[in-house]
């Protein structure tokens, strides 16, 4: 489309090919809205029926051309086109500026904000709620972020790492009683080894591959997971998961048997929320530890090697880095994340089944990776609130709430293409003093 | 090194000192109906830089590649010297190469790592003594003034080669943004970082200017004179070569045509021949030659 040509050479209004813009406009809006508001399905007492809403295309079609007249109007009297790329340059670095300061400041804000937040007054059961999501997500992102953002590794099957956690806590729970607090490094261990076991096979493949051969991965879990009535409960799920204990306190109203509850040993009221409290702060502190692993691995001799084989694998090779450990080491550390988030998800939840590790929550966390910009910790945080929180937001508008969601994912894909922070901080940096024998070597050879 | 069980890619004592270090022998290499190395043997010895000419497509990159273990040769030997112990190339994983017998390299076309810092890069290659260090991770995630130790140490030997390249003030830019001249000597300063004992440079001075030759004409002698280090060298810059090299290579055609001192090479008709094309011998057409005269003679 000729978007924006409102003028002829020679100043005066360019009509026939605004009118065509438009037009062209409201085919668009014609080719979308004929199936998706044209057509309804309607009970009839023969069965399903369609019902047909032309004057409602009709409408939406119309808005579509009166719209873009509005925007070539716009454009042809003193408004400012697509802005031109020195414009969008400077505003760029003006926002790229503010985000590194995010990066660098932001993380420390977070922390004591997401500590303290609780004790907020407007912190009710609700919003305590959607918080541990978010935090979950933020812990898987985090997870992920060390296979796809600093390995490179495209992962699509992540959510098989966060079932196989969520399963083996509640399995384990449900079949022998242990506690949670044993149960969490297992299930860590259990994702870590399953990471390996899909690691060794596919880890020769690069891009599109590897992305599809761990989709197929993430399915068979989930299908697994499905189908093995016996063990998994099928479609049916496991429920009856145990909640977890505040050492050895749990949080019931009533304490069984020669046992205290956490409400009479603080001697508290009883509250529901004591647990909701407790769940926070828990996930909160697995995400953190988290990110202070991931942090950490990142300023060591792995970490620098994951994000160079991300960067160039022949030149790895050549340098001496065996690139199938140190792929499998990616993956194997970012599924034991992903292990510990689902063990969480199921203690939180009470019941889990196959349904909740659908790819669509692979493509989620990938989301939230993508959109923080890849490897940035306080990016995937940033792109978790919004994703997860927002879909919250947009709550109030029903049914088009992922159609919102959406448009605004585009939007902001379109505005900042690398992610919200595509800032990267090198690991290490050059010390200023220089050693004092060093600096001969400098004079002697004289390469200017 | 040494197991229960002999790693048949390696073999200790019962060599000689004077033993080059590094032998081709018999080096073929058969990309399905191409012959693209023909039958070649060479060998590179210790403070010395062995340049490898030829001709476009003559197989020079494809030696280095077996060399480093990215191809596997059809038939040949490949043998490194490294203090005596015996590394057979051609049946070590290309990794290996660089990790246990030390052979570094460069590429045609800079493989750098861009998005990292150029400390970074330099750090990098130093990644299995440092993994060692670490403890394989378990040292450095806890701090351990080992692993600090020896990342310090890293650090200052890739300040020393920052100095030796002149990047001292870049070290935080990313290698990405650096000028073409720059991404050259720094991968030759990070195939540094590895300790080779035999530095392999795919077109060092490719694309470089006369002044950043000659810079990099004293950073490949530097390398050969301080640090004894054996160089092979593919180039197409004759300046570099005949001014630099010890000991020259020609290839055409996947076969070796000329090895010798660069003096001999220059003036070997073989390499001529191969460079310039065979001299005419039949008779012109007369009415070319006429003309041939004519110009010849106007310009006396």
């Amino acid at each position: 489309m000729a978007a924006g040509n409102v003028r002829t050479a020679e100043g005066a209004l360019d009509l026939p090919a605004i009118l065509k813009d438009c037009l062209m406009s409201a085919l668009v809006v014609f080719a979308l809205a004929a199936p998706i508001i044209g057509l309804r399905t309607i009970d009839t007492p023969g069965g399903l029926g369609i019902d047909y809403r032309f004057d409602d295309v009709a409408l939406a079609v119309l808005a579509g051309f009166v719209g873009r007249l509005l925007v070539n109007i716009y454009w042809a009297y003193g408004g400012r086109r697509r802005p031109p790329a020195k414009v969008d340059a400077i505003k760029g670095d003006s926002f790229a500026s503010f985000m590194k300061k995010v990066g660098l400041y932001g993380g420390p804000v977070a922390i004591l904000f997401a500590v303290a937040m609780p004790a907020m007054p407007f912190a009710d059961r609700y919003v305590l709620d959607v918080a541990i999501l978010v935090l979950t997500y933020i812990m898987l992102g985090w997870g992920l972020n060390i296979v796809v953002g600093l390995a490179g590794l495209l992962d699509l099957g992540y959510v098989a790492f966060y079932a196989v956690g969520a399963y083996s806590y509640a399995l384990i729970a449900t079949y022998f009683g242990w506690s949670f607090w044993v149960c969490l490094p297992l299930a860590g261990v259990f994702a870590c080894f399953f990471g390996i076991i899909l690691g060794f096979p596919v880890l020769r493949l690069r891009g599109d591959y590897l992305a599809i051969v761990t989709l197929g991965f993430g399915e068979i879990i989930r299908v697994v997971l499905l189908n093995w009535y016996e063990f998994t409960g099928g479609p049916n799920g496991v429920s009856g998961i145990p909640r977890p204990s505040f050492f050895g306190l749990n949080f019931a109203r009533i304490a069984p048997e020669g046992e205290q509850t956490f409400h009479q040993f603080f001697g508290l009221e009883f509250s529901s929320v004591h647990r909701i409290i407790f769940l926070y702060y828990l996930i909160l502190a697995l995400a953190l530890i988290t990110n202070f692993v991931t942090l950490r691995l990142r300023k060591l001799p792995i970490g620098r090697a994951w994000e160079a084989l991300r960067e160039d694998e022949i030149a790895c090779r050549s340098l001496g880095i065996n690139p199938t450990n140190t792929k499998l080491t990616a993956f194997a550390i970012g599924a034991m994340f992903g292990g510990f988030a689902g063990s969480f998800f199921a203690t939180r939840q009470g019941f889990i089944s196959p349904e909740s590790f659908t790819f669509i929550e692979s493509a989620v966390i990938l989301a939230i990776v993508v959109l923080g910009g890849m490897g940035s910790q306080i990016g995937v945080v940033i792109a978790a609130i919004f994703l997860i929180g927002g879909t919250e937001v947009f709550r109030e508008l029903e049914q088009y709430r992922m159609l919102a969601f959406g448009g605004a994912m585009v939007l902001i894909m379109v505005w900042k293409p690398r992610g919200l922070l595509a800032h990267r901080e090198p690991t290490l940096k050059l010390p200023p003093t220089a050693k004092a024998e060093a600096k001969p070597l400098a004079g002697a050879g004289g390469a200017a | 090194m040494i197991g229960i069980f002999d790693d048949p890619r390696i073999a200790t004592g019962a060599v000689s000192k004077d033993a080059p270090l590094l032998q081709v022998e018999h080096l073929t290499m058969r990309f399905g109906g191409l012959l693209a190395i023909n039958d070649v043997s060479f060998s590179a010895a210790k403070r010395e830089i062995t340049a490898i000419i030829g001709p476009n497509g003559a197989g020079k990159t494809t030696v280095f590649n077996c060399l480093t273990g990215f191809y596997k040769p059809t038939t040949g030997r490949l043998t490194l010297n490294r203090e005596g112990t015996l590394f057979y190339l051609e049946r070590m994983e290309d990794f290996r190469i660089s990790q246990e017998a030390h052979v570094a390299r460069t590429f045609q076309n800079i493989r750098l790592f861009p998005a990292m810092s150029v400390l970074e890069n330099l750090v990098v290659a130093q990644h299995n003594a440092l993994m060692r260090a670490s403890a394989f991770t378990f040292a450095g995630l806890f701090g351990l003034k080992r692993y600090r130790t020896a990342e310090r140490d890293a650090v200052e030997r890739a300040r020393y080669w920052l100095e030796r390249i002149n990047l001292v003030d870049r070290a935080d830019w990313n290698a990405g943004n650096l000028p073409y001249g720059d991404q050259r000597r720094l991968e030759i300063a990070r195939a540094m970082c590895t300790d080779p004992v035999l530095l392999c440079l795919d077109e060092p001075a490719a694309g470089l200017n006369p002044r950043e030759s000659l810079e990099l004409n004293e950073l490949l002698r530097f390398i050969r004179d301080e640090h004894g280090i054996g160089v092979l060298l593919i180039e197409h810059d004759m300046s570099v070569v005949m001014e630099i090299s010890d000991h020259v290579i020609v290839l055409d055609y996947g076969r070796k045509i000329a090895d010798g001192a660069p003096e001999a090479v220059r003036s070997d008709p073989t390499v001529i021949k191969a460079y310039l094309g065979e001299e005419e011998d039949e008779e012109l057409p007369p009415e070319i030659a006429a003309d041939l005269e004519k110009k010849t003679g106007g310009e006396a």
